[in-house]
């Protein structure tokens, strides 16, 4: 299975590259991770590729890892459409401050609008 | 959630305070108090919840997440009221600050007591009891499809502010700045 694992760099997106590579682990299916740019996140997408990268090693799983620019949601949901994945992966979902989760507009998005089946990792 | 939200101009109110006691449209005395140490019987109302009325999530299903999220929306900082009918608890309302001043609103209902006009005046009184302990704003959300709540919140002085996203975003002044 080609997989696509979507990026932003916030700490449910971290969350979201620890279980997909666990999956990975045992499916042996082929990833690719794409790096996107998030409102929310101050780190700049060279770090946070270096940091991917070293995740990545440390658990000795092989990706291909891109950047993606432009709309987030819209290049995330074309790759995955266009390029032939089985599925694509994205964390999301933040918690208010009484608990109630609340979707992010990248996570909204890729549901809405993806073809390719999403996993979202909450 | 977004720093921009806005609050409707005018104040809304007033507002029952607890204990607030009424008697229902199915012709149940119910008692709204503040809640003091309820927990085991807001658990127990938990686990009898329906799924269908979770909302974004909350109340978690399990008992261990009911324990943890009760540990959360009962900090000190919050404020929390209870309807009870007889010794069971069959509602509960909860405001838990947000970073900004404000104070964010949940309210759940049992099932067996739903559609009585319990879920307006916990609400109402849950408000009253803010409004005494010096909260002006307070907000909510609440599923796009979800017309029964929305139309209680707008009943009791909520206004819609945001439609961009899963879930409409409602918020009221209590209080003058």
């Amino acid at each position: 299975m080609k997989v696509l694992l979507g990026v932003g760099g916030s700490e449910h997106s971290q969350r979201a590259l620890e279980e997909t590579i666990e999956r990975i682990q045992e499916t042996d299916d082929d990833l690719t991770v794409a790096i996107f740019d998030s409102e929310e996140v101050e780190a700049t997408a060279t770090d946070i590729e270096a940091e991917i990268r070293s995740t990545l090693e440390a658990a000795e799983v092989d990706a291909e890892i891109r950047q993606l620019t432009g709309h987030p949601g819209g290049e995330l949901v074309q790759v995955a459409d266009q390029e032939g994945f089985d599925r694509l992966v994205i964390g999301g979902g933040t918690r208010s401050p009484l608990g109630k989760i609340q979707l992010g507009s990248v996570a909204e998005f890729v549901v809405l609008n993806a073809e390719t089946p999403v996993t979202l990792i909450r | 959630m977004s720093g921009n939200r806005s609050y409707p101009g005018d104040v809304s109110g007033p507002f029952p305070t607890p204990p607030h006691e009424f008697v229902d449209e199915a012709d149940r005395t119910i008692v709204v108090r503040v809640a003091e140490d309820d927990r085991e019987a807001l658990v127990g109302m938990y686990e009898d919840f329906d799924p269908e009325d979770r909302a974004q999530g909350i109340p978690p299903v399990d008992e261990g997440s009911i324990r943890r999220w009760l540990d959360r929306v009962f900090e000190d900082d919050c404020l929390n009221v209870i309807a009870w009918h007889g010794e069971d608890a069959v509602g509960h309302a909860m405001l838990v600050p947000d970073d900004e001043d404000a104070y964010e609103l949940a309210i759940f209902v049992l099932g067996t007591h739903q559609s009585a006009g319990i879920g307006t005046e916990l609400l109402q009184t849950l408000l009253g009891h803010g409004k005494d302990n010096g909260i002006k704003r307070v907000w909510l959300t609440v599923e796009r499809w979800n017309e029964p709540a929305i139309g209680l919140y707008e009943k009791v002085g909520f206004e819609i502010r945001n439609t961009e996203s899963f879930e409409l975003e409602m918020a009221i002044r209590i209080a003058e700045c």
